[in-house]
C-alpha cells in the first residue's frame, strides 16, 4: 500500500470532508436534488390549476390542503434549499479559496458543520410531509395568525417542522457566511488587492454580509412564532396584546434583503462569464463594487413594499415606494454594466455565455414589472395576483435557475476536469428558456385580469372561471411540464460528461482568474505552488500583448517566479 | 491533518479568529436587536406593560448586573495574562469569570422559580412572554459562554491557543452589553 495515506474511506472523503471543494459539491448536489423536489411540487399544483379536479399523473388528486402545502413548500424550497445553497454555498465554497488563491477556507471544520446543519434542515423539511396533519400550507411567508395557531393552519406538527427547518437553515448560512467573509478578508493570495478580487467573490461576500445583518430579527421572530405555536404565547395574537403585523415586519426586514442575497451572487457569475466570453475587461469594475454596496444598504429600507395593503400608515407607504423605486437604480446600473462590457467585445456564444445573456434579458422583464408593484398606487390593484407571481418568477428564475446554469456550465470543467457537451448544452438552454417565457407571460395576463393567487380551484369564482383565462392557465401548465422535462437533457449531459466528456485541461476558456491555473479538477490543497497575484482579474485583449488573456498570477515580463510562501 | 495555509494568512493584519468573533457578534447584535426592537414597539403601544414590570424584582436584577459586570473584569485580566504568555494565570482568571456566569445563571433560576410560583409564566401576557424569551435567550448565551470558556481555559492552562482568551473575552463583554440593555428595559422601566 504505497498510497496508504491518500486512500481515505468513501465516507471520510465525501461525507465527512473538510475540503472546501467537496463541501461545495455537497451543497450543489443537495441543492439540485431539492430543486427537483420543488419542481415536482410545481408540476403537481400547476396541473391542478391548468386541469382542475383531474388526477395528476405521478401524483394523484390534489386536495385543497395538499395544494396549499405544495405551493408553500415549492416557494420555501426554491429559495432556501435551492437558490441559497447553490448560488451562495456551492459556488462560494468551491470558488472562494480557488479564486483568491489559497488552499481552503479559514475554518474548514465550521464549514463541514455548516453543511451538516443544512442537510439536517432539509431532512426536517422533507419529514414535515409525513407527520400527522401533513406539511405546512400557510405560504412561504408564514403570516400569523394562520401560521401561529394550528386551529387555523390544521398542520400542528407540519408548521413547527417547517419553522425549525427554516431556522436551522439560517444557522447553517450564518456559519457559512462568517467563514466566507473572513476567508476573503484574510486569506487572499499575496499581491491580491481589494480591487483585484473577482466580481463574483465580492458579490458572495456582500450577499453574506447582507444575509447576516438582516436575518437576526427573523431568527428572533422565529423563536417567538415557535413559542406561539407550541407554548401558547401571544406575541402575534392581538387579543392577548400581541401584533400579527410584527411578524410581517420581521419577515420582510429579512425577506427583501434576501432577494438581493441571491441576486448579487447570480449577477456576479453573469458579469464574470460575460467578461470571459466577450474577451473584454469588465466595464467599470469599481462602480460595480460600489453599486453592490449601495444595493446592500438600500435593501434594508424597502421591506414595507410588501405590506402596502396590510394596514400600514399610507405616509409610510409613500416612503417605501420611494426607496423601492430608488433601489432599481443600482440594479439597472449593473445591467448596463453587462451591456457595456459586451459592447465592442469579440463575443463567443458558448453555453455559459447564452445563459449569462439570457439572465440579462429575462431579469430585465422582472425588473421592469417590479416598478408597478413597488409603487403603492398600482400595487393595491396588483396585490396578491398572478401579476406579482409572474413578476417575481421573472426575477427568481433568472437568478436561481439561469444564474446557476451559467455558473455550473462555466465552472464544470474546473469542477470535474471534463467539458460539457456544447450541443446538448445549447439544446437544454433553448428547451428551458422558451417554455419559461410561455409559463409566465400568460400569468402576467391572467394576473392583470384579476387572477388571485393561492386559489385551488377557480370554478367557484365566476368572474375568473372564464374559458379565455383557463386557456392561459393551461398554456402555463403545459409550458411548466416542458420546462421540467427539458431538465432531463441537463442531467444526462451533466453525468455523461462527468464520466466520458472531453478532457478540459487547466484553462479551457482562456480565463484570467486564479482557479484556472490550478489543475482540473484541483487536488486537495488546490495549487501546486500557491499563486501570487500581479494584476486584476479582467485583463482581456490587453493592448500590446499577443494572447488575448493575461492570467492574474503570470509574473510580469522579466520577473522570475517568486519563491513559495515558505515563511507561512 | 496539517492546518491549511489559508488559516495562517492575515491579509488584513487582523488575526482571523478575532475577525470571525466580531462577525459572530455582529450577527448576534441583529438577533437581540430584532427582539428588543419588537419589545420596545410593544412597550410603547402598551402602557400597561409598566404595571406588569412592577412585579419583577429590581434588586435581584441589580445583583445579577453587578455579578455579570464584575465577571468581565477577570476576563480582561485573563486577556492581559495571556498577552504575557502566562497561560496558567489566564486559566485561573477565566475560572473566576465562569464562576460569575454560573452565579448569574443560578440567581436567574431562583428568580424565575419565584416568579413562576407567583403565577407569572411565559403565557401570562405579552410582557411576560417577552420577559422570559429575551432573558432566556440571554441566559442561554451566558451558559454557552461558560461552557466554551471552560475549553479555552483548559487549553490556556497548558499554554495552548492563548489567543482564544481574548476572543472568548470579547464574546463575554458582548453578553454583558446585552444584559445592560435588558436590565433597564425589563426591570427598571415600570
Amino acid at each position: 500500500m504505497s498510497h496508504a495515506h491518500h486512500q481515505e474511506g468513501w465516507v471520510k472523503k465525501y461525507l465527512w470532508s473538510t475540503d472546501h471543494k467537496i463541501i461545495g459539491f455537497q451543497y450543489l448536489f443537495t441543492g439540485m436534488a431539492m430543486a427537483l423536489l420543488g419542481g415536482f411540487f410545481a408540476y403537481a399544483f400547476r396541473m391542478q390549476l391548468g386541469f382542475p379536479g383531474k388526477s395528476v399523473p405521478g401524483y394523484g388528486l390534489v386536495s385543497p390542503n395538499e395544494y396549499n402545502a405544495l405551493v408553500t413548500n415549492h416557494g420555501t424550497i426554491m429559495i432556501f434549499w435551492f437558490a441559497m445553497p447553490v448560488l451562495i454555498a456551492a459556488f462560494g465554497n468551491f470558488l472562494i479559496p480557488l479564486m483568491i488563491g489559497c488552499d481552503d477556507m479559514v475554518f474548514p471544520r465550521l464549514n463541514r458543520l455548516s453543511y451538516q446543519i443544512f442537510l439536517l434542515s432539509a431532512l426536517i423539511l422533507i419529514a414535515s410531509f409525513f407527520v400527522p396533519g401533513g406539511a405546512f400550507g400557510g405560504a412561504w411567508t408564514a403570516y400569523p395568525p394562520l401560521s401561529a395557531k394550528h386551529q387555523y393552519s390544521l398542520t400542528p406538527a407540519g408548521a413547527t417542522f417547517w419553522l425549525l427547518a427554516v431556522a436551522l437553515e439560517f444557522v447553517a448560512f450564518l456559519m457559512g457566511g462568517i467563514n466566507f467573509v473572513t476567508t476573503v478578508m484574510n486569506s487572499r493570495a499575496p499581491g491580491m488587492k481589494w480591487h483585484q478580487i473577482p466580481v463574483v467573490i465580492w458579490m458572495i461576500v456582500v450577499a453574506s454580509i447582507v444575509f447576516m445583518a438582516s436575518v437576526g430579527p427573523l431568527v428572533a421572530g422565529a423563536v417567538m412564532l415557535l413559542f406561539d405555536q407550541q407554548f401558547g404565547t401571544g406575541f402575534y395574537d392581538p387579543v392577548r396584546g400581541g401584533d400579527p403585523i410584527l411578524w410581517q415586519h420581521l419577515f420582510w426586514f429579512f425577506g427583501h434583503p434576501e432577494v438581493y442575497v441571491v441576486l448579487l451572487p447570480a449577477i456576479g457569475i453573469v458579469i464574470d462569464v460575460i467578461a470571459v466570453f466577450a474577451r473584454k475587461k469588465v466595464f467599470a469594475y469599481k462602480t460595480v463594487l460600489y453599486t453592490a454596496f449601495a444595493t446592500g444598504i438600500l435593501s434594508f429600507f424597502v421591506w414595507a413594499q410588501h405590506q402596502f395593503v396590510a394596514g400600514i400608515d399610507p405616509r409610510m407607504a409613500n416612503v417605501f415606494t420611494a426607496t423601492t423605486v430608488l433601489i432599481s437604480v443600482p440594479i439597472a446600473e449593473m445591467i448596463f454594466v453587462t451591456i457595456a462590457t459586451l459592447y465592442g467585445g469579440s463575443i463567443r456564444l458558448t453555453t455559459p455565455m447564452l445563459w449569462a445573456l439570457a439572465f440579462v434579458a429575462e431579469f430585465l422583464i422582472g425588473g421592469v414589472t417590479g416598478i408597478y408593484l413597488g409603487s403603492s398606487g398600482s400595487d393595491i390593484y396588483f396585490h396578491d395576483t398572478y401579476f406579482v407571481l409572474a413578476h417575481f418568477h421573472y426575477t427568481f428564475v433568472p437568478i436561481a435557475v439561469i444564474g446557476s446554469f451559467a455558473g455550473v456550465t462555466y465552472w464544470f470543467p474546473k469542477m470535474f476536469g471534463k467539458m460539457l457537451d456544447e450541443k446538448l448544452g445549447k439544446l437544454h438552454f433553448w428547451a428551458t428558456i422558451i417554455p419559461f417565457n410561455f409559463i409566465f407571460i400568460p400569468l402576467f395576463i391572467t394576473g392583470a385580469a384579476g387572477d388571485h393567487r393561492r386559489i385551488h380551484d377557480y370554478s367557484r369564482f365566476p368572474d375568473l372561471a372564464r374559458a379565455d383565462l383557463q386557456n392561459l392557465r393551461a398554456i402555463a401548465t403545459v409550458a411548466t411540464v416542458c420546462m421540467l422535462v427539458a431538465q432531463v437533457i441537463f442531467f444526462f449531459n451533466f453525468f455523461k460528461s462527468m464520466k466520458s466528456g472531453k478532457r478540459a485541461g487547466n484553462n479551457p476558456w482562456n480565463a484570467n482568474t486564479l482557479e484556472w491555473s490550478a489543475a482540473s479538477p484541483p487536488p486537495h490543497g488546490n495549487f501546486e505552488v500557491l499563486p501570487t497575484v500581479y494584476r486584476g482579474p479582467y485583463e482581456y485583449s490587453a493592448p500590446g500583448r499577443e494572447s488575448d488573456f493575461w492570467p492574474q498570477d503570470e509574473p510580469p515580463d522579466g520577473e522570475v517566479e517568486p519563491a513559495q510562501e515558505a515563511a507561512e | 491533518m496539517s492546518k491549511p495555509i489559508a488559516t495562517t494568512r492575515s491579509a488584513t493584519g487582523i488575526p482571523t479568529g478575532r475577525l470571525a468573533v466580531w462577525w459572530v457578534i455582529a450577527s448576534e447584535i441583529v438577533i437581540f436587536g430584532g427582539l428588543l426592537a419588537s419589545y420596545i414597539m410593544h412597550r410603547l403601544g402598551h402602557p400597561e406593560f409598566g404595571d406588569y414590570a412592577a412585579h419583577t424584582n429590581t434588586w435581584i436584577g441589580a445583583f445579577n448586573t453587578l455579578v455579570l459586570l464584575s465577571s468581565s473584569l477577570s476576563a480582561v485580566l485573563a486577556h492581559q495574562a495571556a498577552e504575557r504568555k502566562d497561560g496558567e494565570r489566564a486559566a485561573k482568571l477565566l475560572g473566576l469569570t465562569m464562576l460569575g456566569g454560573l452565579t448569574f445563571a443560578c440567581v436567574k433560576a431562583a428568580e424565575w422559580t419565584m416568579e413562576i410560583s407567583s403565577g407569572f409564566t411565559l403565557t401570562t401576557n405579552a410582557f411576560w412572554s417577552f420577559y422570559y424569551t429575551a432573558a432566556g435567550l440571554h441566559a442561554l448565551h451566558v451558559i454557552g459562554g461558560v461552557v466554551i470558556m471552560g475549553f479555552v481555559a483548559r487549553d490556556a492552562a497548558q499554554g495552548k491557543e492563548l489567543q482564544r482568551v481574548e476572543l472568548i473575552g470579547n464574546y463575554w463583554h458582548f453578553v454583558d452589553v446585552v444584559w445592560i440593555f435588558l436590565f433597564p428595559l425589563l426591570y427598571i422601566a415600570k
